[in-house]
Formats: C-alpha cells, structure tokens, sequence
C-alpha cells in the first residue's frame, strides 16, 4: 500500500492523524495532513483504509504499488 | 404570499421535523422512507419549503461530498428551520457555515491550526480538571439537580470560551444569544438585539486583544489573519461567533441525552463502569444514536447531480439527514441498539465534507470524559422525575429542556 496526501484537498479535520497517529500527522503551522510513512506497514493496512474512507475531504490516495 | 403558496402545494409531503412515537429514537418514518424511497419530498414545517430528504448513508457521503452542493444559507431554497425572514438574515454576512469552496477554505484554514489531533489532545488534562470542578458542585449542591443547567449548558461552554479567551464574567452574553439563536419561537426583534449585543462584544474583545494578544485561540487568530490579512475583521468575528454558536447547543444537548441514554440502558451503564476506557467509544455511539444536529447538513443543489435514482435539480434544497444515515441499517448493525462497544462505527454525526465539524475531536473528548467521570464519581446517579414527563425539544438542535437528577 502506498499512500499520497493532498493539502490542497485537506480541511484539517484530523480524522486520519487521530484515527492512525503511526501514519498521518497535522503540521503545527496549517494544521493540515502529512505522511509520517507513505508505505504503512501491512499490520495497519485496514486502519489506514478506515482514516481514508472517512477523510472528510477525499484528501488521501491509496495505490496499490 | 409567497410561502403561503408553497404551502398550498407541498401539503401531501411529510413535515419536517418529523414526529417520533420514542422521544430517544430516530422518526419512525426514516426507516420506512429510507427502504421505499430513499430520496424522498419533505415540507419544512418552519418555512413551509418543499426540499428533499435524504436517508441512506451512502446517498449521504456521496452528496455532500459532492462539489456541486452549496451550504448557502442565503439561497432561497436552502432548507431553512429558523422562522426568521429571509431578507433579516441576509443583513447579517454569511458564516462558515454557509461559505462555499473557495472562501470557506480561506475562514477554515485559520482555524485549522487550532484543533489539529495532537493540540486537541493537549487539551485532556484541562477538559478533566473542567469536568471534575462540576461534579464536585453537583455533589456539593445535592440532588435533585436540573444536569442541563448544572453541568451539560455551563460545562462546554466555559470549556470553549477558556479556549477562545473571552473572560468568565462576560460569558453570559454568548448563552443568552444562543438560546434566541436556536429558539423556534424568537421574534425577530429578539434575534436582531441578540446580535447587535454579542457583535459589540466580540468587537471590544478583539480590539484588545489585538493591542494586548493572550495565550488564547482568539488571539492566535488575530495575529494569524494580520499577517496576510486573508479576511476582514468582521469575518475574524464571525469565526469566533461561529465556533461559539456551532458547540454550546449541540454539546450540552449531547451530554444530557447521553446520560439519559445511559441510565436507560443500565447493562451499557455497567459496561462503562466496568471499563473506564469505553468512554471514548461510547461518546462516539451516542454522537451516532442521537445525530442532534440532523439538518445540519442541509444544502441547495448548484447544478443537476443524479443520486440514486432520482434526480436532483439546480436550485433545489435538501435535507441530507444525519439522524438517518446514522440509523442505516446497512452500515450499522442492529441501528436501533445502543451498543457502547461497536467498532467500526464510521458515523457522520459531525457531517462529511469540508464543512465537517473541525471541533469534532474536541467534542468526542470532551463527552467522553464527562460520561465517564460523572458515572465514576456518582454511580448511583438516577432521573428525578419519570421518563415521560422530560420534556423534548424537537428544535433545529435535539434535545430536552431540562434533566432532573439524583442520587
């Protein structure tokens, strides 16, 4: 699983970063999402699908490679 | 004249709010609509506007999600709860709320900054300190106590001014605006002197605290607009008023009703008890059972989108119901069960999209550590009154008016 996040796209909700802190991240100037890892670790591939489907703003892709 | 007529034609359409037979529970009618017509006409009772309703969680995400909806308040066909006239409100600019993409990312992105997960987390010690300073008053006072006014209304609301930085003495101010604000039956007079009040205050507060910046979020958002000067001071204002407006309802109503829940429900009261660290789970099952603010999520369609198998027109409002998508029975197990425990529970209970409550972590902590310590320090924590007599509030906002307990 590779993962690619869009700040235009983010509005700061913060689903993902509490949802999967070992993954997502907010900076604390914007508050908006950043990639702890592009690559998560196959342990948390199903939680990480679950910060993504529930992304407020669609912000974050998913790529299988 | 105009209303008057819609009215004449839409009368065959349920009226919405719609009635329930369990004042805890969803309209019974969600259910038989969201089966046999899932994108369905309503008449709001309010305004008598026809709009459609929405009542499947994947209908739900799928629009609001969708760019070509509009959260314009000001529209003539946004669905509309408050009896106010269209032209009054236009007098006042629109909030957050109501802005669309690309003004709406301009305002929310000064906020963003400020309920980011870790600073929002940063916040636990204080929420807990805030919690345990109002029990320690219930318990003083002794039951019976009225929890609404005791605990649910004050609580978030000191909780949010601390954070803005509006000083305790002045609080007052912003709960006698809401109540108005909210009120089905506010003159317009009432609401025109609400605001005249609350805008001279915010005016006062940001004037000092852009000579004399404090260690509070108003502060922060000053300096943060002041260095780009992305919007005007009155939309500074307006943020501040939005956050206020948008927690102090919504939350106390939460509170009391998830206590009320609880207490009908003793074998999930049990399981919390037993387990403290439910109570995040729980908060998030009772944010899903009650959806409070259910139209909260009204829109009025910009260009023609199909969804399901209808059709929504350009310039239609309509209702995607929260409250409904929450109870869909195709996303959640046995809906209508209030299971403290259940996982995943993907609920829209703070809306999806860019308008997606940003204080939604804060709101879940903050319910989470009041269900918990007000259990934990009063266990035997019971209604004063029967459940029949609690009187309910089917306003813009679900509720009740006041909760009488003991112990």
């Amino acid at each position: 699983m590779r993962l690619n996040a869009d700040r235009d796209r983010c509005v700061g909700a913060g689903a993902c970063a509490s949802t999967v802190p070992a993954v997502f991240e907010q900076d604390e100037e914007e508050g908006l999402v950043r990639l702890v890892t592009d690559r998560p670790e196959s342990a948390l591939v199903g939680v990480v699908r679950r910060a993504v489907s529930m992304c407020p703003a669609q912000a974050i892709r998913v790529s299988s490679e | 004249m105009t209303e008057m007529a819609i009215q004449e034609t839409a009368a065959e359409y349920p009226a919405f709010p719609m009635q329930r037979a369990d004042p805890l529970g969803p309209p019974e009618l969600y259910a038989e609509l969201r089966e046999r017509e899932p994108i369905s006409r309503i008449r709001m009772s309010v305004t008598g506007q026809e709009a459609w309703l929405v009542t499947r969680y994947d209908h739900y995400r799928e629009l609001i999600r969708d760019p070509r909806v509009s959260a314009d308040m000001y529209a003539d066909n946004y669905p509309r709860q408050i009896p106010v006239p269209l032209e009054l409100l236009r007098s006042v600019p629109r909030t957050i709320f109501h802005l669309d993409a690309p003004d709406h990312t301009v305002h929310r992105r000064l906020l963003t900054p400020e309920f980011t997960y870790r600073r929002i987390e940063g916040m636990r010690e204080r929420t807990q300190q805030i919690a345990d300073e109002y029990v320690d008053r219930l318990l003083e006072k002794g039951g019976p106590v009225d929890l609404m006014a005791e605990l649910s209304l004050p609580m978030p609301s000191q909780a949010m001014c601390e954070l803005l930085g509006i000083p305790p003495a002045d609080r007052h101010i912003y709960h006698e605006w809401i109540t108005l604000l909210i009120g089905t039956d506010t003159t317009p007079e009432q609401h025109a002197q609400a605001e005249i009040t609350v805008v001279g205050h915010l005016e006062k507060l940001i004037a000092q605290k852009t000579e004399h910046p404090e260690d509070d979020l108003l502060s922060r958002l000053i300096a943060r607009n002041n260095e780009e000067k992305l919007v005007s001071d009155r939309d500074v204002l307006n943020l501040a008023r939005s956050l206020i407006a948008g927690s102090h309802e919504t939350s106390a109503n939460m509170i009391t009703l998830s206590v009320l829940a609880l207490l009908r429900n003793p074998e999930q009261l049990a399981l919390l008890k037993a387990d403290p660290s439910l109570d995040a789970s729980a908060a998030d099952e009772m944010l899903r059972y009650f959806s409070v603010s259910d139209a909260g999520t009204s829109r009025v369609v910009l260009e023609d989108i199909e969804l399901g198998d209808v059709v929504l027109r350009k310039g239609e409002g309509v209702v995607a119901s929260i409250l409904a998508a929450n109870h869909d029975p195709e996303v959640f197990t046995d809906p209508g069960r209030i299971d403290i425990t259940r996982s995943p529970n993907n609920h829209v209970a703070f809306g999806t999209g860019i308008h997606q409550c940003i204080g939604h972590l804060v709101v879940k902590m903050q319910l989470g550590i009041v269900l918990g310590t007000l259990f934990r320090r009063i266990p035997d924590l019971r209604l004063a009154i029967d459940l029949d007599d609690v009187k309910f509030k089917n306003a813009a906002i679900r509720g009740v008016e006041a909760l009488p307990v003991t112990w």
